[in-house]
């Protein structure tokens, strides 16, 4: 898979009942998971973030919902009680690296290229040149999209999804998938909901309804209210015995 | 567009597995793709002509079966077809849906040249 580090895992197993056909053709049961390769990688990763108790987060969202501008808040607030590092999923450019580099938090930009989305094998490379400290929370900003992030594990602990108010309230039923997979909804902005029509408690009935164990968080990172909420939550989460 | 690495994921697959049994090309492939498995068909079709060219998928056939998606309500126990993944159970408006199919994705299986015959 990897001609670099040799990091594909060649896990074969064979099945032993291929058929033969008369006609000079054989049919060969393969039965795996087309997202096998992504998902062992992203176990790889789960286990070495667990073996130095650090909590990896995954943070999708459509482009524009305040991830980058959330993170950075939350580490320049939290600096001193938890240490963070950040990678940084983009197409192009290293404007969210800088932002967060500004903060004094060690960080790494991945860049796609023409990728939508973060896949477990970016990760690991990311991380194998990162020196990640035990004890540590690590923040992966996702490529912003709703859409295909979904569906790759990368080894993250929990998945957060963002969404702001200055959005739709009804993107949970838009894009359902990537609500059933996460396990905490930020609806971020709320210090403009006096300037926008967008209802708070429809949008939280709709994610509930895609995924009913959901925790919601609505807060702000322009004016603070709410932050408290998911501070409390990232050190509920830390504190969690590994 | 993570339809594209589906179909790189599976030209993989395929050509590992052909590899294996000594073949250089696949006449015919099978795959399970759920309807809530978060493939759009229309968006895979396209990604599947760009991502088998020059590979041993080039000119396979394609069987892709539609498994439907079926829930049970955990708290009233009915099973319910469904058509996304946050369908309520008919009988109680229950949300809490174990999902029992629909999410598959997955290789089945490949029509190679036998060589050993």
């Amino acid at each position: 898979m990897c001609a670099t580090c040799g990091c594909g895992p060649e896990s074969h197993h064979h099945h032993g009942h291929d058929h033969h056909h008369a006609s000079g053709k054989k049919i060969v049961e393969v039965e795996k998971d087309i997202l096998h390769e992504n998902n062992l990688l992203a176990q790889r990763n789960r286990g070495f973030f667990e073996g130095r108790n650090i909590l990896a987060l995954n943070l999708v969202s459509s482009p524009g919902s305040g991830k980058t501008s959330l993170l950075e808040r939350t580490l320049t607030d939290m600096k001193g009680e938890l240490s963070f590092a950040v990678i940084e999923g983009d197409q192009q450019t290293t404007n969210d690296a800088d932002r967060i580099h500004a903060t004094g938090t060690k960080v790494t930009q991945i860049n796609t290229g023409k990728g939508c989305h973060l896949d477990a094998h970016m990760v690991l490379h990311a991380v194998q040149g990162m020196k990640l400290e035990a004890d540590s929370v690590l923040f992966i900003e996702n490529v912003g999209n709703l859409v295909c992030p979904a569906m790759f594990d990368l080894g993250e602990q929990e998945r957060v999804v963002v969404i702001s108010v200055t959005e739709g309230e009804d993107k949970p039923l838009k894009y359902p998938d990537m609500f059933h997979s996460s396990t905490l909804c930020i609806i971020n902005k709320i210090d403009l909901l006096p300037y926008v029509r967008f209802d708070v408690e429809k949008a939280k009935q709709y994610a509930r309804q895609v995924n009913p164990s959901l925790e919601i968080i609505e807060l702000s990172c322009t004016s603070g209210e709410g932050m408290q909420l998911w501070y409390e939550w990232l050190k509920s989460k830390v504190l969690q015995p590994a | 567009m993570h339809e594209l690495s589906i179909v790189m994921s599976i030209v993989q697959i395929a050509s590992k597995e052909a590899n294996r049994n000594g073949a250089s090309i696949v006449d015919e492939i099978e795959l399970d793709i759920g309807v809530l498995s978060g493939v759009e068909m229309d968006s895979f079709d396209f990604a599947w002509q760009q991502g088998v060219k020059d590979s041993v998928l080039h000119q396979a056939i394609r069987h892709v079966n539609r498994v439907p998606g079926k829930g049970r309500c955990l708290d009233c126990a009915t099973e319910f077809p469904m058509q996304q993944l946050y369908d309520a159970c008919p009988a109680c408006n229950s949300q809490l849906v174990d999902i029992l199919s629909g999410r598959e994705l997955s290789v089945k299986t490949l029509l190679v040249p036998d060589t050993a015959s």
